[in-house]
């Protein structure tokens, strides 16, 4: 028996300790955070060249657009409060809290999708599309408009989903299931989220491959790997919100 | 298990005060856009000063950035600000250039 733990010993210490310090799954989501920062930049970059060099870019966002991007900023910002009181939760091992705080995390995400796909309405009907708008003759408005808040809903959607995977496991599934079947029905066929709503049950078919094939509780160590995620979600926009919205208001 | 609250040590207050920060600086640029009293230029540069100060709030507080090793904390700011400012130099030198001299 004592040589077989020696063995086990000398096994462990083979390997070599982390070049950051710390657990290799958050080493891997800040590396992933980082690639992904830069793709978001690319997107902010293109909207902000075309902002500042196209004196007869639109200015469609009148007071109403304004305050509702405000408050969904406002529940991002809450979201980033719940999700790190999430995390404290988990180091103290508190696993309801961890729930409960995983839950208000995916409550203001929510709203903000909700509030945001609102907002493309609203936008959509007034024959705003990726080609064209009827404000001004700069085409490029509309590409880059929705392309960045189109790829910034969809990481806060699949952020919902990742939370929801931490937060009720195998639970989560009839949940998200039950959420695409009434998306899918209730939005209207003409409605650009009755297709994007087939987010919700790829997400439901990824999650289920998670949770079956690799079934597990999930840790303080998760819990934190997953905040990181949604905190750069909640990060990236704090850019979107001025540059996209602030910079082109109607008031 | 690693022992993440021992790495952190931020109480719930610094929290708060962090999130209020950051609704804070959110009613500044809510305001200054009201205002238009910048050209869209400076009010671009003061924006995004702005959101750098709220970015870098919640990556060092809310994603404990400023808790992990200084080698990942510095390998991680400066490879993501070296690649930004390359875009920087590239993008927005050249769209003064069209703002300022006309389409060629």
């Amino acid at each position: 028996m004592a040589t077989v733990q020696h063995a086990v010993h000398d096994t462990h210490g083979a390997f070599e300790p982390s070049l950051f310090g710390t657990y290799s799954k958050k080493v891997g989501m800040w590396l992933f955070l980082a690639s992904d920062s830069l793709t978001f930049g690319a997107l902010l970059f293109a909207y902000s060249y075309g902002r500042i060099s196209n004196p007869a870019w639109p200015t469609p966002f009148g007071k109403e657009s304004i305050a509702n991007a405000t408050i969904m900023t406002a529940c991002l910002l809450s979201s980033s409060l719940t999700m790190v009181l999430a995390v404290m939760a988990a180091n103290r091992g508190d696993k309801p809290w961890v729930r409960n705080w995983l839950l208000a995390t995916m409550f203001f995400g929510a709203a903000f999708t909700v509030l945001h796909a609102q907002e493309w309405t609203r936008l959509i009907a007034d024959k705003m599309t990726p080609s064209g708008n009827p404000w001004s003759a700069v085409p490029l408005f509309g590409g880059t408009f929705f392309t960045l808040t189109g790829m910034h809903m969809l990481h806060v959607t699949i952020g919902v989903i990742y939370l929801g995977v931490i937060a009720l496991r195998k639970k989560f599934l009839p949940v998200l299931l039950v959420l695409w079947a009434l998306g899918f029905f209730l939005t209207p066929a003409d409605s650009v989220f009755h297709y994007g709503i087939h987010v919700l049950l790829v997400g439901a078919v990824i999650s289920a491959i998670v949770l079956f094939l690799k079934p597990k509780d999930y840790d303080a160590n998760d819990v934190e790997v997953s905040g990181l995620y949604w905190h750069f979600v909640d990060l990236v926009w704090m850019f979107i919100f001025p540059l996209v919205y602030l910079m082109s208001t109607k008031v | 298990m690693h022992d993440v609250s021992a790495v952190h040590g931020e109480s719930k207050g610094t929290y708060l005060w962090v999130w209020g920060a950051l609704l804070l600086l959110t009613a500044v640029e809510v305001v200054l856009a009201y205002k238009q009293v910048l050209q869209p230029v400076r009010m671009l540069e003061v924006l995004l000063v702005l959101s750098v100060v709220k970015a870098g709030l919640i990556t060092m507080y809310f994603m404990h950035l400023k808790s992990e090793i200084p080698r990942m904390r510095w390998l991680l700011t400066i490879s993501v600000t070296g690649c930004f400012a390359l875009m920087w130099i590239f993008f927005f030198r050249d769209a003064d250039r069209i703002l300022t001299l006309g389409v060629k």
